[in-house]
C-alpha cells in the first residue's frame, strides 16, 4: 500500500482553490488595511432630499466583500473536504483528512442534531438559546462540543489502542501505511507515529478523552470550594464567630479532638502545641472578621508561584508523605457541606423533606468522601480506617494529586471572585426584603444571593475549564502527569518535544488539539458575557 | 499614604514567612529527608542509619528550630563527633575553625546554605541563573508590554467596531494559547529544517549554505543555548521571548481595552468631542492617561504568571536560567536551590503586588488614603 496524501483525489482541484482563497483574503485584508490608513471609511446609509435611504458603497466596502467571499470560499472546501472523505469508498481517494472526517462520523451528526435542537428551540432555552444569536458564542460553542463528542465516542473514533505500539513505525510521516496489517485492524497511521511508534491520531483523541474527565469536573469541585467559603466571607461583616455561639462550640470540640489525637499519636508535647494553637485560631477568629482571615489564607494561596507548588506537590515523595490524602480531606468537604447547608436552608419549614434531603446528601456524601480519601487495601496508604465493604472506588495516588493541585490553584481565585459579587449584591433591595422576612443567612446568600450572581459565574466556569485544561497540560509537559504513558495531551506534548524540529508530526497535533479547546471555551465564555450582558 | 505603605509591607512580610514556611515543610517531609540521605549517604541505609545520618547533618529536632536556623533567627546547628572531636556545623564551611564561624547563618545574614547537587553556595548559581532570566523578561516585557497597550488602546477606542472584534479576537486566541503550544508550534514553523516556513526556505533553496541568512538553515534558531554563551541575537532569542510575551499579551490587551472603552464613555470625552477636539487628539490626551491606570496594575500582577511562562520556556528552548535551575532543584531534591528559588519567586510575586497596589493609589487621584 502506498503512503496516503493529505487531501486525497479531490486534492487536485480543491488545493489550488484553498490557496486562492488564503491570497485573496489576504490580498483583500492588506487592501483594506491601506484604505484604512487613508482615510477611507466603510459606507454608511444616506438620506435623500426625497426621504429615501440611499447605500453607497466604497473601496473599503469591495475589500470587506472579497475577505468575506474569501472566507466563504475556504470553508466550502473544507466541507467538500469532509464530504468527500465520508462518501468515498476508496481509502487512497480520501486522503489523510477525508479519511480522518470519516472516522469522526459519530462527530459530525451529534454535532448537526445539537445545533439543529438548539436553533429551532433558541427561543425557549434561556441564556443558552441566546448565545446562538452570537457568531462568536456558537463558534465556541461548536468547538467545544466538537470535542466533547470526540471524547463521548473515543471508542469509535480512534484507530488503534492509545498503547499499541507498532514499532516499524516510530516516528513514521503521516499517512503510513501498517506494514502488515492483521485482519480488521486499521491499515494507516492518520497523523504518524510517535517516537514509541503508537498512533498520534487515536492518542489525541483518546486524549481529549483524559482532559475531559479531569477539567471539568476539577472546575466544579473549585467552584463548591470556592462558593462555600465566598458567601460567608462576602456577607458576614462581623468577627467569625461570637462567644458561646453553635460554631465557637464545635471549633471548641473540634480542637480538643485535635489536641487528643496528637497527644495519643504524637506525645504529651505535640498534644499541648496543638491545644496551643487551637487556642491562638479561636482567638482569632474570635476577634478578627472572618473575611479577613479568610481573605488572607486565599492571597497566600494566589501568591504562591503554581509552577512551583506544582513541583512541591506532584513528586514522588510528596505522595509517599500522604499529603494529597490529607489535602483531598480538607477540600473534598468543601461539597458536602455546600449541598448540607444548600438543602438544610431551603427546606428549613418543611421538617420531614428536610431531614430526608440532608439525609441523604450526607450519607452519599460521606461514603464517596471516606472512600476516597481511605484505602485500606493499601498498605502505605496514611488514611485507612474506612471498612473495605464500604470502600466503593479508589483514586490512585498520581490522579488524586494532579486533581488536587488542580482544585487547590483555582480555588482561591473563585472565592475572590464569589466574595466581590456578595459584596455587591448583598446591598439589593432583595436582600433587605429577604433579611426583613427574617430569612436565615445562609437561606439569603444560597437563594437569594447566589441565583442572582450565576450570569458571571457561569462565564467565569467556562474560562476556568480553559484554564485548567492548561494547567493539566502544563502538569503533563513537566512529566508530571497523571502516568508517563497516559495519552493526555499535555503528557504528549511532552514526549513530542525532543525530536520537535526533526520530527513535528508527533508534538503538533496535541498542540493544536488543546488549544483549539481552550479557544473553543474562551470563546464561548466571551459569547455568554456578551449575551448575558445584554439582558 | 505612609501608614498604608508601612501595613502593606507588613501584611507582606507575614505572607512571606508563611509561605516560606510551607515551602520549608514540604521540602522537608521525612520521605524527602530520606531520599536525600540515601542520595548523600548510602543507597542500602537501613531506616536507623537514617534517622543517625540526618541527625549528624542538622536534619534532625523540631522542624520549627530547623526553619529558624534556615531563616537565620536561631544559632545555627553543631555536632562533635564523638570519636575524632572533630565539631561540624550549618555555618563551619570546609577547612574552617568552629571558633570562627558565625553563629547565625541563614537568609538574614545572606547564606542560603549549599546545593548538594552543584556542590556550589546557592548563592552563586542562583545569582547568575537571575541575571539570565531577567535578560529574558526584560526582552519579553519590551515586546509584550507596548504591543498589548496599542492593541487594546486600537481595540477599545471605538467599542464595536471591526477593529475591535478582530483585535478582541485575536487577544481571545492568545490568551487560549498557553507557551508550551506556542512554542511548540513556532519551533516547528520557524525552526525546523524539515518542516514549516524554514524548510520550504530551505526546499526553494533561499535558506541554507548559499541562503538569505549566511549559513543559517532555520529563520530562527530553536534552542535558546547560544544566547547564554555568545550573547543576545535576534535570531536566537526571538522565539523564546516572543513566546513568552504572547502569552501573556491578550490578558493585558483585554483588560486595557476593557478600560479604554469605559473611558470612551465618559462623560468629559463626550465634552471634548461637542467642542470640537479631533478624535486623535481625544485618544491621546484625553482618553490615554486614565484608560492606562487598571492596565498597570494588570501588568505588575502578570509577573507571577510570567514566572511559569519562564519555567516552561527556558525548559522547552533549552536556556539554562532560574526557571530551568528550579526544574532542576526540584527533580533532584536539591533541597537548599529549591527553597532559595521559591524565596525569589515569592519575593518577586509579593514585591510586585505591593508595587502595584502603592502604584494604583499614585495614579489614581480618585483614591485618598489617609
Amino acid at each position: 500500500m502506498e503512503q496516503l496524501t493529505w487531501t486525497g483525489s479531490f486534492g487536485a482541484f480543491l488545493n489550488p482553490l484553498l490557496l486562492a482563497a488564503l491570497v485573496i483574503f489576504l490580498l483583500g485584508f492588506v487592501a483594506n488595511t491601506i484604505l484604512a490608513l487613508a482615510g477611507l471609511r466603510a459606507g454608511d446609509m444616506e438620506v435623500n432630499a426625497d426621504g429615501t435611504l440611499v447605500f453607497k458603497r466604497t473601496p473599503v466596502d469591495y475589500a470587506l466583500m472579497t475577505m468575506k467571499y474569501a472566507v466563504l470560499l475556504f470553508l466550502a472546501c473544507c466541507v467538500v473536504f469532509v464530504l468527500g472523505g465520508i462518501f468515498q469508498p476508496d481509502i487512497q481517494a480520501k486522503g489523510i483528512l477525508g479519511a480522518m472526517a470519516a472516522r469522526l462520523v459519530p462527530v459530525w451528526i451529534a454535532l448537526i442534531v445539537i445545533f439543529a435542537v438548539s436553533v429551532t428551540f433558541k427561543r425557549k432555552l434561556g441564556l443558552y438559546g441566546k448565545l446562538f444569536d452570537s457568531p462568536i458564542g456558537m463558534a465556541g460553542f461548536g468547538l467545544v462540543m466538537f470535542w466533547i463528542f470526540a471524547a463521548v465516542f473515543s471508542g469509535l473514533i480512534a484507530t488503534h489502542g492509545a498503547l499499541d505500539v507498532i514499532s516499524g513505525l516510530r516516528n513514521d510521516l503521516p499517512g503510513t501505511p501498517l506494514p502488515n496489517p492483521a485482519e480488521g485492524q486499521y491499515p494507516y497511521y492518520l497523523l504518524g507515529g510517535d517516537n514509541l511508534g503508537r498512533d498520534v491520531f487515536s492518542r489525541v483523541v483518546f486524549g481529549a478523552a483524559d482532559v475531559l474527565q479531569i477539567a471539568p469536573v476539577a472546575t466544579l469541585f473549585a467552584f463548591m470550594v470556592g462558593i462555600t467559603l465566598g458567601l460567608p466571607a462576602g456577607y458576614f461583616s462581623g468577627s467569625a464567630f461570637e462567644m458561646r455561639s453553635p460554631g465557637f462550640y464545635i471549633t471548641c470540640a473540634l480542637a480538643g479532638l485535635a489536641a487528643v489525637i496528637g497527644a495519643i499519636s504524637g506525645g504529651l508535647s505535640v498534644g499541648l502545641w496543638t491545644l496551643v494553637a487551637a487556642a491562638v485560631a479561636i482567638g482569632l477568629f474570635l476577634t478578627v472578621k472572618l473575611d479577613t482571615i479568610l481573605t488572607f489564607i486565599a492571597n497566600l494561596a494566589l501568591a504562591f508561584p503554581v509552577i512551583l507548588l506544582f513541583f512541591l506537590l506532584v513528586t514522588p515523595e510528596i505522595v509517599a508523605a500522604g499529603v494529597p490524602q490529607y489535602m483531598s480531606m480538607v477540600l473534598f468537604l468543601f461539597p458536602i457541606i455546600f449541598l448540607v447547608v444548600l438543602f438544610n436552608s431551603r427546606f428549613h419549614t418543611q421538617p420531614m423533606t428536610r431531614n430526608i434531603l440532608v439525609a441523604a446528601a450526607a450519607i452519599v456524601g460521606f461514603t464517596a468522601y471516606f472512600s476516597l480519601i481511605s484505602n485500606r487495601s493499601d498498605a502505605d496508604a496514611p488514611i485507612r480506617f474506612w471498612p473495605e465493604a464500604l470502600d466503593f472506588f479508589d483514586i490512585p495516588g498520581n490522579l488524586l494529586i494532579v486533581f488536587v493541585a488542580v482544585v487547590f490553584v483555582n480555588s482561591p481565585t473563585v472565592f475572590r471572585i464569589v466574595r466581590g459579587i456578595v459584596l455587591d449584591v448583598k446591598t439589593r433591595d432583595y436582600v433587605a426584603a429577604a433579611q426583613t422576612r427574617g430569612e436565615g443567612p445562609w437561606y439569603i446568600m444560597l437563594w437569594e444571593i447566589l441565583p442572582n450572581a450565576r450570569g458571571p459565574l457561569i462565564v467565569d466556569f467556562c474560562l476556568r475549564i480553559g484554564y485548567t485544561t492548561i494547567l493539566l497540560g502544563t502538569l503533563g509537559f513537566f512529566g508530571l502527569g497523571v502516568s508517563p504513558e497516559s495519552p493526555d495531551w499535555g503528557s504528549t506534548i511532552n514526549e513530542g518535544r525532543r525530536l520537535l524540529t526533526v520530527y513535528p508530526h508527533p508534538a503538533l497535533p496535541p498542540a493544536l488539539a488543546l488549544m483549539s479547546l481552550v479557544l473553543g471555551l474562551n470563546l464561548l465564555a466571551d459569547g455568554l458575557r456578551e449575551e448575558s450582558l445584554r439582558d | 499614604m505612609g501608614m498604608f505603605i508601612l501595613r502593606r509591607t507588613g501584611v507582606m512580610i507575614l505572607t512571606a514567612l508563611c509561605l516560606t514556611f510551607v515551602v520549608f515543610f514540604l521540602t522537608n517531609l521525612f520521605p524527602n529527608l530520606e531520599k536525600l540521605a540515601k542520595t548523600q549517604g548510602n543507597a542500602r541505609m537501613s531506616d536507623a542509619e537514617v534517622v543517625s545520618w540526618l541527625d549528624r547533618n542538622g536534619y534532625g529536632g523540631p522542624l520549627v528550630v530547623r526553619y529558624g536556623e534556615w531563616l537565620g533567627v536561631v544559632p545555627g546547628w553543631t555536632r562533635t563527633n564523638d570519636d575524632t572531636g572533630a565539631v561540624t556545623g550549618r555555618c563551619i564551611d570546609f577547612g574552617m575553625d568552629a571558633e570562627d564561624a558565625p553563629t547565625r547563618c541563614g537568609l538574614l545574614q545572606g547564606d542560603l546554605g549549599f546545593s548538594t547537587v552543584s556542590d556550589d553556595e546557592v548563592g552563586n548559581i542562583i545569582g547568575g541563573r537571575l541575571i539570565l532570566t531577567g535578560k529574558l523578561m526584560f526582552w519579553a516585557f519590551a515586546l509584550m508590554v507596548p504591543a498589548a497597550l496599542l492593541v487594546g488602546v486600537l481595540a477599545g477606542m471605538r467599542e464595536g467596531s471591526r477593529l475591535d472584534r478582530s483585535l478582541s479576537t485575536f487577544s481571545i486566541a492568545s490568551t487560549a494559547t498557553p507557551e508550551y503550544v506556542s512554542g511548540v508550534i513556532f519551533i516547528v514553523v520557524f525552526a525546523s529544517t524539515t518542516a514549516g516556513i524554514s524548510g520550504t526556505l530551505t526546499e526553494w533553496g533561499w535558506l541554507g549554505s548559499e541562503g538569505w541568512l549566511g549559513d543559517r538553515r532555520t529563520l530562527f534558531l530553536g534552542s535558546a543555548r547560544s544566547a547564554m554563551e555568545d550573547g543576545i541575537t535576534f535570531w536566537n532569542f526571538f522565539l523564546p521571548v516572543f513566546t513568552i510575551a504572547l502569552y501573556g499579551m491578550g490578558y493585558i490587551a483585554r483588560m486595557t481595552r476593557a478600560s479604554m472603552a469605559e473611558v470612551m464613555t465618559a462623560q468629559y470625552i463626550r465634552t471634548a468631542r461637542l467642542k470640537g477636539v479631533s478624535f486623535r487628539n481625544i485618544v491621546l490626551k484625553h482618553a490615554l492617561r486614565n484608560a492606562l491606570i487598571a492596565p498597570f496594575t494588570v501588568i505588575m500582577l502578570q509577573f507571577p504568571w510570567l514566572l511559569t511562562g519562564v519555567v516552561i520556556v527556558e525548559t522547552l528552548f533549552n536556556y539554562n536560567g532560574f526557571g530551568w535551575t528550579m526544574v532542576q532543584a526540584a527533580s533532584n531534591n536539591d533541597i537548599e536551590l529549591l527553597l532559595a528559588c521559591s524565596i525569589v519567586a515569592v519575593f518577586v510575586v509579593l514585591v510586585t503586588q505591593l508595587i502595584s497596589d502603592i502604584g494604583y493609589v499614585f495614579l489614581n487621584p480618585r483614591i485618598r488614603i489617609a
